[in-house]
Parts: C-alpha cells; sequence; structure tokens
C-alpha cells in the first residue's frame, strides 16, 4: 500500500506562482510546507524566459526571467519548513486533499495536507485546438516549445519562420529569432490588434522590422516531411479568411503563439468550479477556489501579463492557505462579481465583504476614453485593449451588498479605428 | 553484402502484412518483414479510423464480408494475448427518418446473412436509453454488440513484435525496387540488400499495383481515397460508448462518431479521390463536411475541444472487393491488394486466408513447437496504484513522467525505442507521448534527449518521421562558440 505523508500544505508547481505562495505561507507561519515541481528545477517557465522586462512592478528593477526566479529560489532556502521536491509529477487530486506524485526519486508518494494551492500555471495551445489545414510536417512548434528548445537547450530549430499569434511570446520569440540569425518573414495576428503588450510590439517587431499582419491567418500548411511554406489570407469581420486574397509565405518554421490555456485537469478531479471566461478556478478574494481548503493562484487561475502580478497575486492565496489553517477564514460573506458592457473576465469572481481586493480585469474589444464601473466605484481608462490587463482595487466603501452583487463594466468609450 | 535467403518474403509492413507475418511466424519458416517507410504502420494503417466491423455493411458473399466477420471474431483472443489497446464497445447504425428505418432492416438483414450475431433494432426510445448523447431527431437504430475499437497502430506493432520476438525478421527503411523471377523463387532488389525468396507476398498498400508490375503483374489497379479524421480532447469520454454510424453510402460507411480506446472521441473520415500518393493534408472542405454530418448525430460536439486532425489514404481496388490471390504471372507471388475497408478487422484473417494460399503454393508449412503468442508491454497508466508503486522501486524510470498530458514515463519511452521507435512519431504512437491535450508542447524536447541518448545519435539527426523530418538545424551560434571556448581550455 501507499504510504499516507501528512503535511500542513502542499502547493503543486514551482513556477512563479507557487514559490511565491510557498514563501508567502511558510512567512505567515505554516510549518510544514511541500512544494512540488515537475521539472527538474523550479522556476517554471521563468529559467527560458532570458529577455528583460520583469520585476518592474514587484522589484522596481528590470530582471530577466532567471534572475526573477533565482530571488524567489534564494528566499525558498532560508525556510527550512518548505520541502522542494523537484522532478516529481502530480497525477491526483482529491477533494480531500489527497495529493498522489510520481517521480524517480521516491515513486508514487501520497500526501494527505490541511490545505491545498493549485499554481500549475498555463499550456499553449496546439495547432490542431485551431484547426490548421494542411500537412503536419515537422517544423511546427508553439512559441514557448521553440523557446526552450533554444534557450534551455541551445538548438538551432531553424532556417526561416512565421509566427501566427501576436501574444507576448510570439513577439518575443520574433526578435529572439531574428537574435539567432533565423529570418523572420512576418507575425501574423487573425485580430485586428495585437494581443500582446503595447512595449512588446515595438521592441520586439518595430525595432527589427519584421511585418506584422493584422487580421490575417495561416489557410494551409505545405511540405510533406518539414515545413516549405503556408498559405495565409486576410479575415473579414466574422475572421473568415477571403482567400481570394490568399499568398503564400515560404518558411522551413511556423511558431504557434495562438493562445495559453489554464492547466486545470488536476483542479477538476478535485471538483474545483471553473470560470468559462478564464480557464481557471473560480477564487474569491483570497484566492480560495469552491472546494473548501484549496487555493488557486498564477496562470492557473487566469492568464496573467505579467509574472509581477503573479507574484502579488500568489503572496495573497499564500497568506490566506495560513489564515485559513489557524481557522481564520471560514464561511466568509461573498458577493459575486458580475462582467457588464466590455467585460470578459474578472479575478477575483467572489469578493469577500469588507476586504480591500485588488482585480484584474480583461476587456472583450479595444475602445478609448471608457468608464470603468466597479460597484459604486468609478474611474477613467483612456486606453483599454484585450492584450493589457486593467487593474483596479476594490475598497469597502464601493461595494454595495444591498445589489447582492458587485457589477463590472465599461461605459461611454469610443471605438478604437 | 550477402543476400539474405528466405521462405517467405512479406512486402509491407501495415495491418496486413504485419497480420500476416505474425501468422506465418507459428511456423518453421524464414521470414522477412520489408517496410519502406523508417518504422511500421508510417502509412495508411496509422491513419486508420480503429474500427473492428461486425460484418453488417458488406455485401453478403464477398471477400469482404467473409474475412470481416471472421476478424471481428478473431479479435478479442488476439488482444488477450498481444495486449494491444481494444474494446469491444458494439456499435450503432442510426436512421435519421422514417424512410431510413427500412434501409435499417434490410442492413440487418444484410448482417445476418454475413453471419453477424447478437444484431437487433432499437426504436427511438431504445436508441436514446443507450445513448443518450445521440440527437433527439434519430428515428431508430441498429446495435451490433459484436462491434470494437482498437488503436490501429498499437495493433500494428503488437503483430510485428510478437513476430520478430518468434523468430521472423523485420527491415525497416528498405524499399523493393525489383523483382526478378529464378527457377525457385525470386530475386528482389531493395534500396539496401537484395534478397532471394521463395515466396512474396504483395502487401504494399498503396503501391500494391507498383510492387506486383515488378513481376510483370498488371492486374492490379489502384487509386487513394482520402480520409480526413479529427479528433477532440479526452474530457469527452463517454459522449458517446458506441461508435456510431450513419446509414451507409454507396462508396463509404459515412461519417462516424468513434469513441477511442483511449477515451478521446474522434469523428470522419471523409472518403475523397485524390490523385497523389503522399496528399496527407487535412482541408477546411473536410472539416466542414465532417463536423456537419457529425453534429446530426451528436449535437453536443464543440470545435473547442479539437486536439487534433490527421488524413490517410485507403488504397481501393476496381472492383469492389479485396483482392487477394496468388498472382497470374506466377503462383507463388501472392497479391493482398485493394484491401480497404474493412481491411483493419479482416487483417486477421486475410492472414489465415494466405497462410492457406501458401501451403497450395507448395511451401511446407510446420508448426513451431516453441511458438509464444503472448507479448507485453509495460503501460503505467493502465495499471493500479500498488502496481505502479511496485514497478518504480523495480525500475525508477517509470517513476519519471515524461508527457504529462498522457501520463507516459521515461521508462516507457525508453521501451519504445528499445521494441523499434527511431522518430518522434515512433514513440508517439507506441506509447501515446505527445497525443494529448497540449500536443507535446512540453514533452517534445525531452523525448529529441531521450531518443539521441538511447540511439547514440546527435539531436539534430532526430526526427518526426524519418529523413527529411529532422526537427533541429544544430546548434545556436551562441552555444557552439562556448563548446569551442571549452574545448579550447581543454587543449
Amino acid at each position: 500500500m501507499l504510504s499516507i505523508r501528512a503535511v500542513d500544505l502542499v502547493v503543486i508547481g514551482g513556477g512563479p506562482a507557487g514559490m511565491a505562495a510557498a514563501l508567502a505561507a511558510a512567512e505567515a507561519g505554516v510549518e510544514e510546507i511541500v512544494l512540488l515541481e515537475r521539472q527538474e528545477s523550479l522556476g517554471g517557465i521563468l529559467p527560458q524566459c532570458i529577455h528583460n522586462g520583469f520585476g518592474l512592478r514587484y522589484f522596481k528593477e528590470e530582471l530577466t526571467g532567471p534572475e526573477y526566479a533565482h530571488r524567489f529560489m534564494l528566499e525558498l532556502e532560508k525556510h527550512s519548513g518548505i520541502k522542494v521536491k523537484t522532478a516529481t509529477m502530480v497525477v491526483q487530486v482529491t477533494a480531500d486533499r489527497q495529493v498522489v506524485t510520481t517521480s524517480a526519486a521516491e515513486g508514487l508518494v501520497c500526501y494527505q495536507a490541511r490545505a491545498v494551492i493549485l499554481a500549475m500555471g498555463c499550456r499553449e495551445r496546439p495547432r490542431g485546438a485551431i484547426n490548421i489545414p494542411g500537412t503536419r510536417p515537422a517544423g511546427i512548434y508553439t512559441a514557448g516549445s521553440l523557446q526552450y528548445l533554444m534557450n534551455i537547450e541551445g538548438f538551432l530549430p531553424g532556417r526561416t519562420a512565421v509566427i501566427l499569434g501576436s501574444g507576448d511570446i510570439g513577439l518575443i520569440m520574433a526578435r529572439r529569432l531574428t537574435l539567432e540569425g533565423i529570418r523572420v518573414k512576418a507575425v501574423l495576428e487573425l485580430m485586428p490588434y495585437s494581443n500582446g503588450l503595447n512595449r512588446n510590439v515595438v521592441q520586439c517587431l518595430e525595432d527589427f522590422n519584421i511585418p506584422l499582419y493584422l487580421s490575417h491567418t495561416v489557410t494551409a500548411i505545405h511540405g510533406q516531411k518539414r515545413v516549405e511554406k503556408v498559405s495565409v489570407a486576410p479575415v473579414d469581420a466574422e475572421l473568415k479568411p477571403l482567400l481570394e486574397k490568399e499568398f503564400d509565405l515560404t518558411c522551413d518554421t511556423l511558431v504557434l503563439s495562438v493562445g495559453l490555456i489554464p492547466e486545470n485537469e488536476l483542479s477538476l478531479q478535485a471538483g474545483v468550479e471553473l470560470d468559462p471566461a478564464t480557464g481557471g478556478p473560480v477564487v474569491d478574494s483570497y484566492y480560495h477556489t469552491t472546494v473548501e481548503g484549496i487555493f488557486a493562484c498564477g496562470n492557473v487561475a487566469h492568464v496573467h501579463d505579467l509574472v509581477d502580478d503573479v507574484s502579488t497575486e500568489s503572496a495573497i492565496a499564500g497568506r490566506a492557505a495560513a489564515a485559513y489553517l489557524r481557522g481564520e477564514i471560514k464561511g466568509n460573506r461573498w458577493l459575486p462579481v458580475k462582467a457588464g458592457r466590455n467585460i470578459r473576465s474578472v479575478v477575483p469572481q467572489r469578493l469577500v465583504a469588507g476586504q480591500t481586493t485588488p482585480l484584474y480585469i480583461r476587456a472583450r474589444f479595444p475602445e478609448r476614453n471608457a468608464l470603468l464601473h466597479v460597484g459604486r466605484g468609478r474611474v477613467k481608462r483612456r486606453i483599454v485593449s484585450p492584450g493589457e490587463t486593467i487593474y483596479y482595487t476594490v475598497k469597502p466603501e464601493d461595494i454595495d451588498e444591498s445589489a447582492g452583487y458587485i457589477g463590472v463594466s465599461l461605459e461611454g468609450g469610443e471605438g478604437d479605428d | 553484402m550477402s543476400t539474405p535467403e528466405v521462405d517467405v518474403l512479406v512486402v509491407g509492413a501495415g495491418v496486413v502484412g504485419a497480420a500476416l507475418i505474425r501468422e506465418l511466424s507459428r511456423y518453421e519458416l524464414k521470414l522477412l518483414l520489408v517496410e519502406k517507410e523508417v518504422d511500421v504502420s508510417f502509412g495508411t494503417s496509422k491513419a486508420n479510423s480503429g474500427i473492428v466491423h461486425s460484418g453488417i455493411h458488406d455485401q453478403t458473399g464477398t471477400l469482404k464480408a467473409q474475412l470481416c466477420v471472421r476478424g471481428c471474431q478473431l479479435f478479442p483472443e488476439l488482444a488477450a494475448e498481444l495486449g494491444f489497446l481494444y474494446k469491444q464497445n458494439g456499435a450503432v447504425v442510426v436512421a435519421r427518418s422514417r424512410e431510413e428505418l427500412v434501409k435499417l432492416e434490410k442492413l440487418a438483414e444484410n448482417g445476418r446473412a454475413n453471419g453477424v450475431k447478437g444484431l437487433s433494432l432499437l426504436s427511438r426510445e431504445e436508441l436514446r436509453r443507450l445513448e443518450p448523447n445521440l440527437s433527439a431527431e434519430l428515428a431508430g437504430g441498429l446495435l451490433a454488440p459484436s462491434g470494437g475499437i482498437v488503436v490501429p497502430f498499437d495493433l500494428v506493432f503488437a503483430l510485428t513484435e510478437n513476430a520478430v520476438a518468434n523468430g521472423a525478421k523485420l527491415l525497416v527503411g528498405t524499399e523493393v525496387l525489383g523483382i526478378k523471377e529464378e527457377k525457385d523463387g525470386f530475386l528482389v532488389r531493395t534500396n539496401r540488400q537484395p534478397i532471394r525468396a521463395k515466396v512474396i507476398v504483395n502487401a504494399a498498400g498503396l503501391y500494391g499495383g507498383e510492387v506486383a508490375a515488378m513481376i510483370g503483374d498488371h492486374s492490379i489497379q489502384l487509386y487513394a481515397r482520402k480520409g480526413e479524421e479529427y479528433l477532440f480532447d479526452r474530457k469527452l469520454e463517454g459522449l458517446v460508448r458506441r461508435t456510431v454510424f450513419p446509414l451507409p453510402s454507396a462508396i463509404s460507411k459515412g461519417i462516424l462518431v468513434i469513441p477511442t480506446v483511449d477515451g478521446n472521441i474522434m469523428i470522419g473520415p471523409t472518403a475523397h479521390r485524390v490523385d497523389n500518393d503522399d496528399d496527407l493534408g487535412t482541408s477546411l472542405a473536410g472539416w466542414n463536411e465532417i463536423y456537419t454530418e457529425a453534429r446530426k448525430l451528436v449535437p453536443a460536439l464543440q470545435p473547442a475541444d479539437l486536439i487534433t486532425a490527421f488524413a490517410g489514404l485507403r488504397a481501393v481496388g476496381t472492383t469492389g472487393d479485396f483482392l487477394i490471390a496468388p498472382s497470374h504471372v506466377s503462383p507463388r507471388f501472392i497479391n493482398a491488394a485493394g484491401i480497404e475497408s474493412p481491411g483493419l478487422t479482416a487483417a486477421p484473417a486475410i492472414a489465415e486466408y494466405i497462410v492457406e494460399l501458401i501451403k497450395d503454393s507448395g511451401l511446407k508449412l510446420r508448426r513451431k513447437r516453441e511458438f509464444n503468442p503472448i507479448r507485453s508491454v509495460v503501460r503505467l497508466r493502465d495499471l493500479n496504484p500498488r502496481e505502479q508503486a511496485a514497478l518504480m522501486q523495480k525500475d525508477p524510470a517509470y517513476g519519471q513522467i515524461i508527457c504529462r498530458c498522457e501520463m507516459v514515463s521515461a521508462g516507457e519511452i525508453r521501451d519504445a525505442i528499445r521494441r523499434g521507435a527511431t522518430t518522434l512519431d515512433g514513440v508517439k504512437l507506441r506509447t501515446r507521448s505527445g497525443m494529448g491535450r497540449c500536443q507535446g508542447g512540453f514533452c517534445t524536447p525531452k523525448i529529441i534527449r531521450l531518443l539521441s541518448d538511447e540511439l547514440g545519435l546527435p539531436p539534430e539527426r532526430i526526427s518526426k518521421n524519418g529523413p527529411g523530418s529532422e526537427l533541429l538545424f544544430g546548434r545556436l551560434r551562441e552555444d557552439q562558440e562556448e563548446t569551442a571556448k571549452e574545448e579550447k581550455q581543454h587543449a
């Protein structure tokens, strides 16, 4: 039989979210923490993000991904109560907080935790999920796996590339490929606007004269053994390709940066309710999910623009787990957030009464000079874009408890042209 | 290089060649299976729908009907012996209207005449009770409980591995280029060494016509009929439990909704003639056709749950039936051509049938006493926790998970490479690593490493599915410079 190890807190995932959560929980007095990571080392996606731009909000200085991760690793080492288990895969999580893991070092192990923090991050949408027609040759990579192959493994993956999708990883990889002498012929974006941060469009494409084709998509992949070319077409307002305007781009590599999906297979096993708008668990102001004693933070909860926000949010979850273990945060009254005009998602989805809660809001479409309504709160937003998080901190006075919910909407904006 | 001399040479390691070589390995024979691709099952069999057909569809009296029903009967025992992924989940053919109910009854009659057991007609209500997620519009169904599902490439791997364990030889990457008839056999020219064979079986799939033509037999006329398939996430497991067929058309069994053994839902295939033997692309038109038809059967299917698509080419003959017979040029050259659907189901029966033809050709077949019908592989996710724990204790490599979506360990990937995988696709098809919802996003770099280490090849030589499909172009500049610097320091 499997031996069962009892612990206070299990944190699943040793990326920025899991590291910050474990650290905050330890600092808040949790004595026994197990931090589980499937890779050979901590850091999650950060070690492969060798570009800078990290830490501006959290550390007030600019760091690379590995540097950012290193700061947390050093802090973790100071806490003897945190047991880090790398190269360890979680295969099961139950609603009563049993966590089953496997590793070469220890085989199958089952932890019985008093609290669990889910911090598994996200994965990239693959080609099949967007159903690009054509052949299935070598040379089709998602941007993140390409980044791993280049920055961790040191491989040259191709010579000429086309990138589909202008999310941040796609933009960063356009620059990275160019710096390695790989010719990036184009970055294609289905939407009429980039899904990445504006600073990345400027620094990764414009500075290198890489053309960005908005409202374009790949309509076919060609090549039997290796990618030989892709067909590209503009799309109409319904995002349907205009095939009469199709043209070909020769390349040996197609890079896909077409979205990130929070990895919630384990959350579902545990019976955690997901929000269809984020793909992540429904959480309250404490990042407590709908299953008691299970918390979620970082990209598993919702995809973030900046790792800094992941760290901030995960520290809240870590402290909340500590409070939960002391019996402090049971049975809080909460109000649901209700997304109104031009709001795709809001995290947390449930606001605990009387709390000050930072919100992460995402818009559906770009607009200018809109008024953001959050309960009774009002604030003007000059530029709104689905690619950039809208921040708002809810204060107790914004909440009208008699309404039964907190409405969030963008009102009176002007269309983006 | 010496010229190997064999009793039987089987050309083509698809499901027909694989089933045959395994059947022949029961006998005291020198056997050789050659395959032009770098791995077995890399042609038509790889992209098969994976259905074990009950035999209701094929016209009574045809070889297809006879061998399909027999093949279907052979599957349960074969699966028990070889441990490939198979499940007798049953099939339902559905009628969309009252008029179609009449056709359904005819189909049932045809099935009974073919010897299919256990058929029953279902009312609208019975059908809904059996499969609650089927469209409420459907008028009724025909249940064929003997129908099943199988992972087609897993079947091919299992058959060839068991044949090799029983003494057969397998040469991949070996293309037959010419055949010369000699006094008591054939001299076969390949891209590698020449081979002497007393009997040749042509199981070359799409290339059956070309191989037959090498001995001057121009009777085999084949064309390629493409089938596209679309695969959905495993989270839909249980949406339908039986394979769902519409009523068949003149050329195909229609667009189906197929639960796979691994728990995915698959929809397809199309059936369109193509002129190009390597046209394996999927298309927007194909998707639209399949999705429209599949939704008429199961309305809940959503494009957001798609994880991948693929296409395969069926080798279709001109007679409407399988072409399995000795060539008119030589009784020792046996064609197994035009093996379209239900070829996968029929394969074990085709193998038995060809063994009889080989006996007729004059070759003496003596049963091998030490024949071992059992083949076993480790599949971590099919074990219970206690078995998993014991396995990991014995060999820690089974505890190191490489493919997180499908829970495949380093130990299983190593086993797959030792079982014959030399490419990323070879590992993927043997273990399911990279077949899940992330489609290899996380595990590909790790599998490249494992292949490189196990095969002793540099990573840039590792390919997706053979020469020309290498994944990497070498090392990055700065990486090269660093290596050079290190070397200089050492010197």
